[in-house]
């Protein structure tokens, strides 16, 4: 391989760490910044904190009811996880692994979702959860994050289906083994990898999303996170510790999944683009 | 012997038949009802008249054309797109420009890319909620960290009230959003370039391509592809932005509309409190939900065409 010119590679790395330091930078400003008094982050942003008090999130926890958000954002992302593993699973199995002459088309009518701006249809989503009566319920959003991911995740899995050889599934039904059981004890074992990548895709989306609970949650004590820390921001805008402590919080369970996983997460996040 | 299990196996097997179709049926119920329902129903609002959240007569186009002639819709209309586009353009020059970048960069396996990876990536976790906050904070004109960097840096010149300004409020949204989207930009590109066969590349360079050839003859036509997704991406996320600038500028674009989205505008009319007439704001933002409904699938599909042709070509 011919060597590129003797400047090249400093330049190289001179460009990536600027870049990583700008990516890093604010985020480890919000974490650092939450463990100082609101005064010392006015008189001395940039510093490192001088104490690590704990006093922001004592103040922010007993001013909102963070527990419960964090609590109601657990039910609505695992719900919808689970929701979409399982109907996906069946969804992604029938296409991929049987030959009818309408597949083709259902597997298309799934993929559209995915360049529709679906919160232009947040009007009539309004009026539908209204008369199903879930408007102050979080079953309307895992309804939601369940619908929105099925397009992704249809892709994804379907994509994985199709490259499984069938003879496992040929052997379990010449035993007398049935779709469902096929599928549940031959077929989803061997699909962990793809079921990963669904997973994470989809609880980050539900974990993150703001849109939805916007909406369709008024009540204080459903919120989930995002919009739970939107109302920090009105009440206490003065308090700055407070604030930064309240973006760590909600920031934090993702943050540190990705330090358990971060190749998971990346790969995850791009295998539907790819595919 | 044949005989004697035929009768059991073939029931058994119409009946596996009939079941198996019964799979797609749940994902199909909660995609139909929360997904295809809801866009195509708002097509349909939009050619009645609207009484609060109650629908009235069918009016025809009348709602698009107070959308398009009467004041302040038509402007407002023409002022959000305005950003929208500018939003599209800068994502595609700013981050996905940089992006391709850093990826090529790390393709060619530098020290410590892993890291490299996961820190550009690292934004791509936070709420878009928590990167409008977080960003408001830094950008404050008072305590926001920016103005003391540009000052510690003798800059004092470019400290500015960021996003209190018109002239500067999008352009700093805009640059927030490349922020959280870069590493996912990276990965897409860096993938893109793994997937070029090495033989093409040792070929071109035994010809004696190198550096600003070796890119524009064998990696740009070949990475067609992933900047064609990435495109495609950016596109539908730049006219679809919502979240970003009402964390950061709230639901009425401020400072005088000059962050406006077309989505923030939607969300204005559909949801918002002070619209001129209440009455008529559910058809005014159905009919705006269908015209950029529209526009974005008839854009993605000419996109996605022309993309297609590209890779015949190929």
């Amino acid at each position: 391989m011919k060597q590129s010119a003797i400047w090249v590679r400093p330049l190289y790395y001179l460009v990536v760490f600027t870049v990583a330091t700008i990516s890093l930078y604010p985020i480890l400003l919000m974490i650092l910044s939450s463990f100082k008094k609101s005064v010392d982050i006015y008189k001395d942003p940039l510093g490192l904190p001088t104490s690590f008090s704990l006093d922001t999130y004592r103040t922010l926890l007993s001013k909102i009811p963070f527990t419960t958000y964090f609590m109601n954002s657990m039910f609505v992302s695992i719900l919808s996880v689970v929701l979409i593993v399982v109907v996906c699973s069946l969804a992604s199995f029938y296409i991929a692994r049987f030959k009818f002459s309408w597949n083709h088309a259902l597997f298309f009518i799934f993929l559209l979702g995915m360049m529709i701006p679906i919160k232009l249809g947040i009007v009539p989503l309004f009026i539908l959860m209204r008369d199903l009566g879930l408007i102050n319920s979080l079953w309307s959003l895992v309804l939601m994050n369940t619908a929105t991911g099925i397009p992704l995740s249809m892709l994804i899995l379907t994509g994985f289906f199709k490259t499984m050889p069938y003879e496992l599934e040929e052997a379990a039904r010449i035993d007398g083994a049935g779709n469902l059981k096929i599928l549940w004890h031959v077929v989803l074992p061997l699909m962990r990898p793809a079921l990963g990548t669904v997973v994470i895709i989809n609880f980050i989306a539900a974990w993150n999303d703001f849109f939805f609970p916007l909406i369709f949650i008024t009540e204080k004590m459903k919120r989930t996170i995002p919009v739970g820390m939107m109302s920090l921001f009105g009440e206490h805008s003065a308090d700055w510790g407070s604030l930064f402590a309240g973006l760590t919080l909600a920031s934090l369970p993702m943050i540190l999944l990705f330090f358990i996983a971060s190749k998971q997460f990346m790969e995850g996040l791009t295998a539907g683009a790819i595919k | 012997m044949r005989e004697s299990t035929a009768s059991p196996l073939r029931k058994r097997k119409s009946w596996a038949r009939w079941t198996i179709h019964l799979f797609p049926i749940p994902a199909l119920i909660l995609y139909g009802m929360f997904v295809l329902y809801p866009i195509l129903a708002a097509l349909s609002y939009s050619f009645f008249e609207w009484k609060g959240m109650a629908r009235g007569n069918f009016i025809g186009f009348k709602n698009f054309v107070t959308l398009f002639t009467t004041e302040p819709y038509g402007s407002l209309f023409w002022n959000a797109f305005k950003h929208n586009v500018l939003y599209f353009i800068l994502q595609m020059i700013v981050m996905n420009g940089l992006a391709f970048f850093l990826a090529f960069i790390i393709y060619q396996k530098i020290k410590g890319a892993e890291f490299f990876k996961a820190a550009f990536f690292l934004p791509r976790l936070l709420s878009v909620i928590v990167v409008g906050f977080l960003w408001k904070l830094i950008l404050n004109p008072n305590f926001g960290t920016l103005n003391v960097i540009l000052e510690k840096l003798g800059l004092e010149t470019l400290q500015k009230a960021w996003l209190g300004d018109p002239k500067t409020a999008l352009i700093a949204i805009i640059l927030v959003n490349c922020w959280f989207g870069l590493g996912f930009g990276v990965l897409i590109f860096l993938a893109g370039f793994q997937g070029i066969p090495s033989e093409l590349v040792e070929a071109a360079k035994l010809d004696g391509a190198k550096g600003f050839t070796l890119l524009r003859t064998i990696y740009l036509p070949l990475m067609v592809p992933s900047i064609m997704i990435m495109g495609i991406l950016t596109f539908i996320q730049s006219f679809e932005a919502f979240e970003l600038v009402y964390a950061m500028q709230g639901s009425m674009g401020e400072p005088y509309y000059s962050t406006d989205t077309l989505a923030v505008f939607f969300y204005r009319l559909a949801f918002g409190s002070s619209t001129a007439s209440g009455a008529t704001a559910i058809g005014l933002g159905s009919a705006l939900a269908t015209v950029l409904f529209l526009f974005i699938l008839i854009c993605t599909t000419l996109f996605l065409r022309f993309a297609n042709k590209k890779d015949v070509q190929m």
